[in-house]
């Protein structure tokens, strides 16, 4: 299944209102929306939908490390955490990705339908001797390192907004 | 994205076209399973023609290359570009796997 595009004039995005009226932080004037869309909690829905974001960023004169590596990897770990984490690969939910670009920099909002987990209790360092060798535990770690800014808010969503600088 | 399978020796070398990540990783590690199983014990894979890896088929690596070390055997890796490289730099599995410029170079002694 593709992507559900939204139009551009729905960018009103309730959710956003919804954690903005919370104050919870101070959203981004947008310049403009580049892409607004919801999957559903399947895992291989993640690749296509990176790869529309990736298209976008080469036309903004991204440098190709920022377009090869730090935002596929980035939100591929956002999404995936939305996906398994906060949805529970429930069918019935579906994940929300909006992709904001500015002068200053990409925002991407990751909205699942559940409570996520707090990315704040994740203190462990996987490049450590006693995690180097577990299979998990790196998406939180490269998030960080990917992006210049990881957030998570919880008001009636739960939202991770990765912030990349231009 | 997909995963190929060819010989060259007694090496088990996989080429992984695509993305390694979190939708199909399952399916690389079911493959190499299945060569251990038969006995198979010297594994390369080859990313020239990888776009990128997230920490799922990072993970995936690291978990392939434990069982394969307790059958005696070994996993290489070969051929990452620099962004990829980057990756392993930053997980610091750079130390952990025996990481090749090339196939070739890769083969050598193993």
């Amino acid at each position: 299944m593709q992507p559900k595009k939204r139009r551009l004039a729905d960018v009103a995005w309730a959710g956003a209102s919804d954690v903005a009226d919370d104050g919870l932080f101070d959203p981004v004037t947008p310049t403009y929306v580049a892409l607004d869309v919801e999957i559903p909690s399947d895992v291989r829905q993640i690749e296509p939908v990176v790869s529309l974001i990736t298209e976008h960023c080469r036309l903004l004169h991204l440098t190709r490390r920022q377009c090869s590596l730090n935002i596929p990897v980035a939100l591929s770990e956002a999404l995936s955490n939305a996906i398994i984490r906060g949805n529970h690969e429930d069918p019935r939910k579906h994940v929300r990705l909006r992709a904001t670009v500015s002068d200053q920099a990409l925002v991407f909002d990751v909205v699942d339908e559940g409570r996520g987990f707090d990315m704040a209790t994740v203190s462990h360092d996987p490049t450590t001797p006693e995690y180097i060798e577990r299979e998990d535990g790196r998406g939180v770690f490269l998030m960080h390192q990917l992006m210049d800014r990881v957030e998570q808010f919880r008001g009636p969503h739960h939202v991770v907004r990765l912030t990349l600088n231009r | 994205m997909s995963f190929t399978l060819k010989k060259n020796g007694d090496v088990v070398v996989f080429d992984v076209e695509g993305q390694l990540i979190v939708g199909n990783r399952q399916e690389l590690k079911q493959k190499v399973l299945d060569e251990l199983e038969k006995g198979e014990r010297k594994f390369l894979i080859d990313f020239a023609q990888t776009g990128y890896i997230d920490s799922s088929g990072l993970g995936v690596l690291v978990s392939l290359s434990k069982k394969i070390r307790e059958h005696g055997g070994e996993l290489r890796l070969a051929d990452l570009n620099d962004d990829l490289q980057t990756l392993f730099e930053l997980t610091k599995l750079d130390t952990l796997f025996q990481i090749s410029e090339t196939r070739e170079r890769a083969l050598e002694g193993f």
